[in-house]
This record gives C-alpha cells, sequence and structure tokens, in this order.
C-alpha cells in the first residue's frame, strides 16, 4: 500500500486561449488525510481537479493516485477516485434514483450489487424521499448532495470535492461536514476547496494554498495556525468615545463609539492593554476574537506574494 | 485496499446502450412517431394517390420500389439524429463528466452512443416498414441476410457521423445544419423516390458521386432484388467509411477534441 494517496508533480496547464492556469505545482497528500485547498477565484483549484479526474487534460507533469500514474493505468486510478466537480454536470432530466445507479453501471457495479448501495447512499444524503424526482427539479443543496452520491458510489479511495459547501445552508452544510468526517475517519483520504476558511479549520488536518497557478504555502493545519503570532480582538466599551485612544505598543482603532478594535502581537500581554485602558477611565464590557484568523493569514499571504 | 480492482467491461458498455436507449424511449412522441407519420404520409401521396399514375419503376409497382428507400430514409435519420443530440446534449449539460471521470475506456463510449442510435435506427425502420405493409401488403423481403446486414451497416454508420457532428458541435444549430443541408438532400436526390435510369446521362453520372445511392441501392437490392450499384462494391465502401469513422471517433476522444479543455 502506498504512502500517498496522491502525488502531483510539476504540474501545468495552459488553456487554449493562453491563459496559464497552473505553473508547475507540485502536491503530496498523504493517505488518511484530510486536505484543503484553498485559494482566490481563478487561482488553479479547479484546474488541478480537472486534471487529476482528467476531466481536463494537462500541458505537461504528472498525477499518480495511490501511486498509479493516470497516464499508464488511467482505469485503475479512476477506481479509486471520486470527484465532486463545482459545477453541476448530471442530465437534469434523469431521475435522482436513476443517475446515482447509471454512474455506478459507468463503474462496471452489477444492477443487482448497485441496487442497495444507491438505496444506502440515498438515505444517508436524505435523497431517498426525493429518488423519483426530477433532478432538474432538486433544491440547490440537494443538487450538492446529488452530485456528492454519485461521486462515492463506487467507494473510492479518493475522494475530492470541488466547493462543496457554496451556496449550501447552514445547517446542511454542518451535516456535510458530519458526513465528510465520518467517511475520512473510515479510511477515505479527502481533498476538499472551500472559500470558507472555517470550513478549511474544522475539516483539515492539512493544507495548501494556490495562488495564480503556483502552490504557496503547503503546511499542516496545527503549524499554520501556530504561525499566525497576531491576533485580533474586538472590545465593546461600557461608554461611547470621540476618538480612538493612543497607547504605546498597541495599535487601537474605533469601529462606532461603544467599539474598539486592535491586534495584539502574540509576545504582548492582553492584560497589559487593559490595564492600560483602565488608567484612562476607559472601562470594557466584554471582548471578542476579530473574525477569522486564518482569513487574515490567507490574505497576507497572497498579498505578500505579490509585493 | 487492492479488493477487486478490475473493470467490468460488460456491465458499462451494457449501463450505457441502456441508457441510451432509454433516453429516446423516455421521449418516443419526438423519435419514434414522427418516422411513422411522415411515411405513412408519403405512401398515402406518392403510392397510393400518385403512384398508380406513375406506373412501374425498374419492373416494380412505384409503391413497393419506394418502400426499400422511405425505410433506409427513416434509418439513416434516425441514428443519425439520436447520437447527434444525444452526445450534444450530454455535453452541453457537462454530463459528459460523468463518463469521463468513470474508468470506461474511450471505445466503450463509443460503442455505447453507437450501439445507442442503431437501435433507434432499426426501430424506426421496423416501424416505417410495419406502416408500408397497410399500403403493400404483398411485400416479400428477396434477401433476408442482406436486407438486414445493410441495415446494420447502414445504422452503424450514420451514428458515427452523428457522433463526429456532435464532437464538433459548439451550439444547438450546429447540431441541425448538416441534416438539413447535407443529409437530407442526398438522399432525396440519391435514389429514394427514383431509378437513377430515368436520369438522362449527365445527371446520372453525377447521382454516381452520391454517396446515399449506394446505401439506398444495396438496400433495394436487399429487399427487391434490384439496384442500380455494384452491391460489393457498396458494401466494401460502406465498410471500409465505418472504419475510417470509428478511427477518427476514436482519435477525437483520445485527444479530448470538443471535449476536455
Ligand atoms: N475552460 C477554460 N478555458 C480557458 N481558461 C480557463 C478555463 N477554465 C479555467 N480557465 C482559467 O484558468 C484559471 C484558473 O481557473 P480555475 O477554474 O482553475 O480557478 P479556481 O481556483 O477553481 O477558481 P474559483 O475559486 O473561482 O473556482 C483562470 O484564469 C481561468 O480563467
Ligand atoms: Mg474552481
Amino acid at each position: 500500500m502506498s504512502e500517498f494517496a496522491l502525488q502531483i508533480d510539476n504540474l501545468k496547464k495552459t488553456y487554449k486561449g493562453g491563459t496559464i492556469a497552473l505553473k508547475g505545482i507540485s502536491l503530496k497528500v498523504k493517505q488518511g488525510d484530510f486536505y484543503a485547498l484553498l485559494g482566490p477565484n481563478g487561482a488553479g483549484k479547479s484546474s488541478t481537479i480537472g486534471i487529476i479526474g482528467t476531466l481536463v487534460t494537462k500541458t505537461s507533469g504528472q498525477v499518480k493516485i495511490f501511486d498509479i500514474d493516470t497516464d499508464k493505468d488511467v482505469a485503475t486510478a479512476k477506481l479509486l477516485l471520486g470527484v465532486v466537480s463545482q459545477e453541476i454536470n448530471f442530465s437534469q432530466f434523469e431521475k435522482v434514483i436513476d443517475i446515482v445507479t447509471t454512474q455506478a453501471g459507468f463503474y462496471g457495479i452489477k444492477k443487482s450489487l448497485a441496487k442497495p448501495k444507491v438505496e444506502t447512499m440515498l438515505r444517508r444524503l436524505g435523497l431517498w424521499d426525493k429518488r423519483n424526482d426530477q433532478a432538474r427539479t432538486l433544491s440547490g443543496g440537494y443538487k450538492r448532495r446529488l452530485m456528492i452520491a454519485k461521486a462515492l458510489i463506487h467507494e473510492p479511495k479518493l475522494l475530492i470535492l470541488d466547493e462543496p459547501t457554496a451556496g449550501v445552508d447552514i445547517e446542511l452544510r454542518r451535516e456535510m461536514w458530519d458526513f465528510l468526517k465520518e467517511i475520512n475517519a473510515n479510511g477515505t483520504t479527502i481533498i476538499l476547496t472551500t472559500h470558507y476558511l472555517e470550513e478549511a479549520e474544522q475539516l483539515c488536518k492539512n493544507i495548501g494554498i494556490i495562488d495564480h497557478g503556483e502552490i504557496v504555502v503547503d503546511t499542516s493545519m496545527k503549524d499554520l495556525l501556530r504561525k499566525l503570532d497576531v491576533q485580533g480582538f474586538v472590545l465593546d466599551l461600557e461608554e461611547p468615545l470621540d476618538n480612538e485612544p493612543k497607547i504605546d505598543g498597541y495599535n487601537l482603532r474605533l469601529d462606532d463609539p461603544l467599539t474598539l478594535v486592535t491586534s495584539v502581537n502574540k509576545d504582548k500581554s492582553i492584560n497589559k492593554l487593559f490595564n492600560e485602558l483602565n488608567k484612562i477611565g476607559i472601562k470594557v464590557k466584554s471582548m471578542r476574537n476579530e473574525s477569522n484568523r486564518l482569513e487574515e493569514l490567507f490574505i497576507e499571504t497572497i498579498k505578500n506574494k505579490h509585493e | 485496499m487492492n479488493k477487486d480492482l478490475k473493470l467490468n467491461i460488460g456491465i458499462t458498455l451494457w449501463t450505457l446502450t441502456s441508457k441510451e436507449i432509454r433516453r429516446f424511449m423516455r421521449i418516443w412522441v419526438q423519435t419514434l412517431v414522427p418516422p411513422a407519420v411522415t411515411m405513412t404520409l408519403y405512401f398515402v401521396i406518392f403510392g397510393s394517390l400518385i403512384g398508380p399514375r406513375i406506373g412501374e419503376m425498374d419492373g416494380f409497382d412505384y409503391v413497393q420500389f419506394m418502400i426499400p428507400g422511405l425505410i433506409m430514409m427513416s434509418v439513416i435519420t434516425g441514428s443519425y439524429a439520436n447520437v447527434v443530440s444525444s452526445f450534444y446534449s450530454v455535453k452541453f449539460q457537462k454530463s459528459i463528466e460523468e463518463l469521463l471521470i468513470s474508468p470506461m475506456p474511450n471505445w466503450v463510449i463509443l460503442l455505447g452512443f453507437i450501439l445507442g442510435g442503431v437501435t433507434r435506427g432499426i426501430l424506426v425502420g421496423i416501424i416505417v416498414f410495419i406502416v408500408s405493409l397497410f399500403f403493400y401488403p404483398e411485400f416479400q423481403i428477396a434477401n433476408i441476410g442482406l436486407t438486414i446486414t445493410v441495415l446494420l451497416l447502414t445504422s452503424v454508420l450514420f451514428a458515427l457521423m452523428g457522433f463526429i457532428n456532435a464532437v464538433f458541435a459548439d451550439s444547438f444549430d450546429d447540431i441541425s445544419v448538416i441534416p438539413t443541408f447535407v443529409l437530407t438532400p442526398l438522399i432525396y436526390l440519391g435514389g429514394v423516390f427514383y431509378s437513377i435510369n430515368i436520369l438522362p446521362d449527365f445527371w446520372r453520372s453525377i447521382s454516381m458521386a452520391n454517396p446515399m445511392l449506394y446505401v439506398v441501392n444495396t438496400f433495394r437490392e436487399g429487399m427487391l432484388g434490384i439496384s442500380d450499384v455494384s452491391i460489393s462494391f457498396s458494401l466494401s465502401m460502406i465498410v471500409l467509411f465505418i472504419f475510417l469513422f470509428s478511427s477518427f471517433s476514436l482519435y477525437l476522444l483520445h485527444k479530448g477534441i470538443g471535449i476536455r479543455e
């Protein structure tokens, strides 16, 4: 058994119109990993996934799925791979159950064997009651579920999801998270792209950031979060202020008369800030973390690379 | 991990073929009824009303002469239309990704679509033949073996052409241009309604360059036992073109032209 579920080596992609989508990315994802691939719009995430699933032809480079080179034995590689594309890609006029059963057939699964599998999968994803509905009548969230059911029907060992929770409501998103965690716990390696950094933080062990067709960060989530040396705090004040106070060593900003925002370096104590504020008669009612730390880091990283 | 990493090709092929058949059966009003209606009109107008005034064509009643031609016309249109519209809409709806992501080899994908088109072509051919029996109940097929062979080969050939058309099509217009401006005129002028023996020499020579003439006449040889062309030549040409078109289709699939970005 191979150590890596996915190995990408020096992958390049130039589209017909001349757009260079990938400038030679290399990436390794360990078996059993839950890997987040992040990056701004147009960074090359979907292009990478498209190439892995052979929906997009590569310009050069190598892709291996569980050590199987997709140029050498694509059929075996594909048996191990499941992909949930960013865009809906099923026939709108077919019934939900037919779509999933047909997909099983495309993987060579006999109908008698596929039937119970399809039922389990549809039940698991809450699609069973809608099994006889035409796919086009499903709501967006259910269409996503159908995409996932389709990708999992042959029990792939590597599952890649391209923005599976885009446009999905909070409840369903949490459900999907639980579902993905469970699949991962059962041994499926998962790679996921998302624009919700909270999602990556919640789910993923390792993380890669891609920008302008290059991998700019490839590390573990823990290390990445540790690197965050600045933490933002939002302080709700008891009494309104006209101007932000000036305190040495701290960067303070008044969002509105009752809200003070600050970022504190890891090596500085937040206690000291409270003391200083106290001294000048500013009372803090409550305090919370500012936005998502990962988000800040993400924006920092991308910015730094292009300055 | 290596539980059973062997692909059962037979199942994948059957899945795709039966999906294709399900598709045209689901929309039977668009796929199976129109040829029956159109051909009934042809039989009524040209067979029953005008036919008796035309008299004989190559020694056969005019209705009888028309039957093989009209069947061929329906088979050609049916198998071509099925593949071109099915494969184009699979492309258009992106559900082609379901096939590309799967481990199915290209030749199975091609064969699945072709078999779908062939099934529709043959089914339509049978329907038109049944319709024709209402107008000429005493019809006898001269050479069953040849009839079936030509029926099969023709529907394979035109299903392949429909496939190639769909690969290059970028809009719904593109899938109707060739059937309307190329196929239909060639079929009408390809000896469906007349024997080229009635044409002046000049037009007869020109007609000889029309590939439909060979298809229609070979089928007429099978059904009636007469033909304007050499059967062995026609059959070899049909087989040759099937070979060329299927190689070209496989090449297109391999290169991902019109299919993969
Ligand atoms: N079919 C195509 N033809 C030409 N250029 C393309 C095609 N698909 C993508 N591109 C270009 O390749 C680059 C990378 O696109 P890609 O879809 O991989 O980005 P992404 O990271 O998935 O973005 P998003 O977060 O918006 O989904 C972009 O500049 C895009 O415009
Ligand atoms: Mg994308």
